[in-house]
Protein backbone atom coordinates (compact mmCIF):
# COMPACT_ATOMS: atom_id res chain seq x y z
CA UNK A 1 0.00 0.00 0.00
CA UNK A 2 3.04 2.59 1.14
CA UNK A 3 4.73 1.13 -2.18
CA UNK A 4 1.74 2.13 -4.19
CA UNK A 5 1.19 5.70 -2.66
CA UNK A 6 5.05 6.46 -3.59
CA UNK A 7 4.23 5.80 -7.42
CA UNK A 8 1.76 8.77 -7.28
CA UNK A 9 4.02 11.67 -7.99
CA UNK A 10 5.88 9.71 -10.54
CA UNK A 11 2.84 9.29 -12.25
CA UNK A 12 1.52 12.84 -12.14
CA UNK A 13 4.62 13.69 -13.50
CA UNK A 14 4.18 11.27 -16.21
CA UNK A 15 0.74 13.16 -17.00
CA UNK A 16 2.04 16.13 -17.10
CA UNK A 17 4.96 14.99 -19.34
CA UNK A 18 2.31 13.24 -21.70
CA UNK A 19 0.57 15.73 -21.88
CA UNK A 20 2.85 18.35 -23.04
CA UNK A 21 4.29 15.78 -25.61
CA UNK A 22 0.51 15.49 -26.96
CA UNK A 23 0.07 18.89 -26.81
CA UNK A 24 3.39 19.64 -29.20
CA UNK A 25 1.41 17.49 -31.48
CA UNK A 26 -0.62 20.41 -32.75
CA UNK A 27 2.48 22.12 -33.52
CA UNK A 28 4.52 20.64 -35.74
CA UNK A 29 3.22 21.68 -39.20
CA UNK A 30 5.29 23.83 -41.15
CA UNK A 31 3.62 27.12 -40.92
CA UNK A 32 3.27 28.89 -44.62
CA UNK A 33 5.66 31.75 -43.59
CA UNK A 34 8.31 29.45 -42.50
CA UNK A 35 9.12 27.32 -45.54
CA UNK A 36 11.54 30.23 -47.33
CA UNK A 37 13.96 27.13 -46.85
CA UNK A 38 11.83 24.57 -48.79
CA UNK A 39 12.07 27.39 -52.09
CA UNK A 40 15.97 27.50 -51.76
CA UNK A 41 17.11 26.02 -55.22
CA UNK A 42 19.14 23.00 -53.22
CA UNK A 43 15.89 21.68 -52.05
CA UNK A 44 14.78 20.64 -55.55
CA UNK A 45 14.89 17.13 -56.50
CA UNK A 46 16.12 17.92 -60.15
CA UNK A 47 18.86 20.33 -58.84
CA UNK A 48 21.78 18.28 -60.50
CA UNK A 49 21.19 17.42 -64.30
CA UNK A 50 23.44 14.41 -64.20
CA UNK A 51 22.03 13.09 -60.74
CA UNK A 52 18.71 13.38 -62.56
CA UNK A 53 19.96 12.09 -66.17
CA UNK A 54 21.19 8.73 -64.59
CA UNK A 55 18.20 8.39 -62.13
CA UNK A 56 15.52 9.04 -65.32
CA UNK A 57 18.04 6.20 -66.92
CA UNK A 58 18.03 3.98 -64.29
CA UNK A 59 14.36 4.17 -64.07
CA UNK A 60 12.98 3.37 -67.67
CA UNK A 61 15.69 0.60 -67.55
CA UNK A 62 14.48 -0.70 -64.61
CA UNK A 63 10.37 -0.15 -65.65
CA UNK A 64 11.11 -0.19 -69.05
CA UNK A 65 9.09 2.71 -69.30
CA UNK A 66 10.91 5.54 -71.29
CA UNK A 67 9.14 8.74 -70.68
CA UNK A 68 7.16 7.34 -67.79
CA UNK A 69 8.81 9.31 -65.52
CA UNK A 70 7.39 13.31 -64.92
CA UNK A 71 5.28 12.84 -68.44
CA UNK A 72 1.74 11.70 -68.81
CA UNK A 73 1.82 7.60 -69.79
CA UNK A 74 4.05 5.07 -69.71
CA UNK A 75 5.12 1.92 -70.73
CA UNK A 76 2.74 -0.32 -69.05
CA UNK A 77 -0.51 1.25 -70.94
CA UNK A 78 -2.69 1.72 -68.49
CA UNK A 79 -2.42 5.49 -68.75
CA UNK B 1 0.31 1.74 -16.15
CA UNK B 2 -2.81 1.33 -15.41
CA UNK B 3 -5.42 2.03 -18.05
CA UNK B 4 -6.93 4.71 -15.66
CA UNK B 5 -3.71 6.46 -15.30
CA UNK B 6 -3.59 6.27 -19.31
CA UNK B 7 -6.88 7.35 -19.64
CA UNK B 8 -5.59 10.49 -17.38
CA UNK B 9 -2.83 11.18 -19.49
CA UNK B 10 -4.57 10.90 -22.84
CA UNK B 11 -7.42 12.82 -21.53
CA UNK B 12 -4.77 16.06 -20.21
CA UNK B 13 -2.99 15.53 -23.51
CA UNK B 14 -5.83 16.20 -25.47
CA UNK B 15 -7.33 19.09 -23.53
CA UNK B 16 -3.77 20.78 -24.29
CA UNK B 17 -3.83 20.48 -27.60
CA UNK B 18 -7.17 22.04 -28.02
CA UNK B 19 -5.87 24.60 -25.67
CA UNK B 20 -2.63 25.34 -27.98
CA UNK B 21 -5.39 25.52 -30.86
CA UNK B 22 -7.60 27.50 -29.55
CA UNK B 23 -4.62 29.84 -29.10
CA UNK B 24 -3.27 29.52 -32.31
CA UNK B 25 -6.38 30.52 -34.71
CA UNK B 26 -5.91 31.90 -37.31
CA UNK B 27 -7.59 35.63 -37.77
CA UNK B 28 -10.98 35.59 -38.98
CA UNK B 29 -13.54 37.75 -40.67
CA UNK B 30 -14.55 39.97 -38.28
CA UNK B 31 -11.92 39.97 -35.75
CA UNK B 32 -9.80 43.09 -35.06
CA UNK B 33 -6.70 43.20 -36.99
CA UNK B 34 -3.79 43.86 -34.62
CA UNK B 35 -2.06 47.01 -33.86
CA UNK B 36 0.60 47.61 -36.61
CA UNK B 37 2.21 50.32 -34.07
CA UNK B 38 2.48 47.40 -31.28
CA UNK B 39 4.65 45.53 -33.41
CA UNK B 40 8.28 45.37 -34.58
CA UNK B 41 8.17 46.23 -38.11
CA UNK B 42 11.31 47.03 -39.87
CA UNK B 43 10.23 50.21 -42.24
CA UNK B 44 8.29 53.71 -42.13
CA UNK B 45 4.57 52.66 -41.63
CA UNK B 46 2.12 54.95 -44.09
CA UNK B 47 -0.46 56.77 -41.84
CA UNK B 48 -2.93 54.44 -41.14
CA UNK B 49 -6.11 56.34 -38.73
CA UNK B 50 -9.18 56.71 -40.36
CA UNK B 51 -8.11 54.45 -43.35
CA UNK B 52 -9.35 51.28 -44.82
CA UNK B 53 -6.05 48.94 -45.02
CA UNK B 54 -5.21 46.43 -47.49
CA UNK B 55 -1.94 44.40 -45.36
CA UNK B 56 -0.69 41.85 -48.23
CA UNK B 57 1.81 39.15 -46.82
CA UNK B 58 4.47 38.34 -49.08
CA UNK B 59 7.98 37.01 -49.52
CA UNK B 60 10.93 36.94 -51.45
CA UNK B 61 10.78 33.35 -52.42
CA UNK B 62 6.86 33.10 -53.02
CA UNK B 63 5.93 33.58 -56.80
CA UNK B 64 2.21 33.76 -56.33
CA UNK B 65 3.41 37.07 -54.06
CA UNK B 66 4.90 38.73 -57.05
CA UNK B 67 2.18 38.06 -59.00
CA UNK B 68 0.07 39.92 -57.36
CA UNK B 69 2.14 43.32 -56.62
CA UNK B 70 0.87 44.86 -59.87
CA UNK B 71 -3.01 44.49 -58.92
CA UNK B 72 -2.01 45.32 -55.21
CA UNK B 73 -0.20 48.57 -57.04
CA UNK B 74 -3.46 49.65 -59.17
CA UNK B 75 -6.12 49.13 -56.26
CA UNK B 76 -3.12 51.35 -54.29
CA UNK B 77 -2.91 53.99 -56.74
CA UNK B 78 -6.93 53.94 -58.01
CA UNK B 79 -8.04 53.99 -54.27
CA UNK B 80 -5.73 55.86 -52.36
CA UNK B 81 -7.44 59.20 -52.69
CA UNK B 82 -10.84 57.47 -51.62
CA UNK B 83 -8.82 56.46 -48.35
CA UNK B 84 -7.28 53.32 -48.86
CA UNK B 85 -3.64 52.16 -48.01
CA UNK B 86 -2.04 49.05 -49.42
CA UNK B 87 0.36 47.82 -47.10
CA UNK B 88 3.09 44.98 -47.58
CA UNK B 89 4.47 43.01 -45.20
CA UNK B 90 7.53 40.95 -46.33
CA UNK B 91 7.83 37.79 -43.90
CA UNK B 92 11.44 37.74 -44.93
CA UNK B 93 13.69 36.63 -42.17
CA UNK B 94 16.90 37.45 -44.42
CA UNK B 95 17.44 41.25 -44.71
CA UNK B 96 19.75 40.86 -48.07
CA UNK B 97 16.98 38.63 -49.77
CA UNK B 98 14.21 41.40 -48.89
CA UNK B 99 16.48 44.68 -49.96
CA UNK B 100 17.55 42.56 -53.25
CA UNK B 101 14.26 41.89 -54.45
CA UNK B 102 12.97 45.52 -53.72
CA UNK B 103 15.83 46.50 -55.81
CA UNK B 104 14.79 43.70 -58.77
CA UNK B 105 11.22 44.38 -58.87
CA UNK B 106 9.78 48.47 -58.11
CA UNK B 107 7.17 47.64 -55.40
CA UNK B 108 4.84 50.67 -55.82
CA UNK B 109 2.94 50.37 -52.29
CA UNK B 110 4.53 50.92 -48.69
CA UNK B 111 6.13 47.87 -47.58
CA UNK B 112 7.39 47.16 -44.03
CA UNK B 113 9.30 43.83 -42.91
CA UNK B 114 8.14 41.59 -40.38
CA UNK B 115 11.30 40.19 -40.09
CA UNK B 116 10.63 38.43 -36.47
CA UNK B 117 7.40 36.72 -38.07
CA UNK B 118 5.89 38.20 -34.84
CA UNK B 119 2.79 39.44 -36.82
CA UNK B 120 2.13 36.74 -39.33
CA UNK B 121 2.28 34.35 -36.16
CA UNK B 122 -0.32 36.26 -34.81
CA UNK B 123 -2.93 36.45 -37.57
CA UNK B 124 -1.96 32.87 -39.02
CA UNK B 125 -1.75 33.32 -42.47
CA UNK B 126 -3.32 30.30 -44.05
CA UNK B 127 -1.20 30.79 -46.98
CA UNK B 128 1.98 32.48 -48.76
CA UNK B 129 0.07 35.67 -49.72
CA UNK B 130 -2.48 36.36 -48.18
CA UNK B 131 -4.45 40.04 -47.82
CA UNK B 132 -6.43 41.06 -45.25
CA UNK B 133 -8.89 43.85 -45.71
CA UNK B 134 -9.59 45.64 -42.65
CA UNK B 135 -12.39 48.36 -42.25
CA UNK B 136 -11.97 51.87 -40.33
CA UNK B 137 -12.65 50.03 -37.40
CA UNK B 138 -10.00 47.91 -37.93
CA UNK B 139 -11.81 44.55 -38.14
CA UNK B 140 -10.88 42.07 -40.63
CA UNK B 141 -13.91 42.41 -43.61
CA UNK B 142 -12.04 39.74 -45.76
CA UNK B 143 -9.48 37.77 -46.30
CA UNK B 144 -7.69 36.72 -49.95
CA UNK B 145 -6.04 33.18 -49.28
CA UNK B 146 -3.64 33.04 -51.78
CA UNK B 147 -3.42 35.07 -55.31
CA UNK B 148 -5.87 33.53 -58.34
CA UNK B 149 -5.73 36.23 -60.57
CA UNK B 150 -8.65 38.28 -61.76
CA UNK B 151 -10.80 36.34 -59.02
CA UNK B 152 -8.73 37.28 -56.57
CA UNK B 153 -8.44 41.26 -57.77
CA UNK B 154 -12.40 41.39 -58.10
CA UNK B 155 -13.04 39.86 -55.14
CA UNK B 156 -10.48 42.90 -53.49
CA UNK B 157 -12.48 45.37 -55.60
CA UNK B 158 -15.97 44.39 -54.61
CA UNK B 159 -15.42 44.53 -50.37
CA UNK B 160 -13.23 47.42 -50.84
CA UNK B 161 -16.34 49.23 -52.89
CA UNK B 162 -18.58 47.77 -50.14
CA UNK B 163 -16.62 49.69 -47.14
CA UNK B 164 -16.13 52.73 -49.22
CA UNK B 165 -19.75 52.81 -50.07
CA UNK B 166 -20.87 51.84 -46.58
CA UNK B 167 -18.76 54.59 -45.13
CA UNK B 168 -19.81 57.42 -47.81
CA UNK B 169 -23.86 56.41 -46.79
CA UNK B 170 -25.50 58.95 -44.53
Amino acid sequence: MIRHRSFRPVLFLCAIVGAGLLGGCTTTMVQPWERAALTTYSMRTDRDPLASAMAEHTWFSREAATGGRGVGGSGCGCN
Amino acid sequence: MSRRNFQSILCAGLVLAAIVRAVAAPLGVGDKFPELSGIALEGKLPALEGRVLVVDFWASWCGPCKEAFPALARVHAWYGQRGVVVLGVSVDQKENEYADFLKKFTVRFPTVRDHEQKLVALVQVPAMPTTYVIGRDGRVRAILSGYHGAATDKELRTTLNTILAENSSP
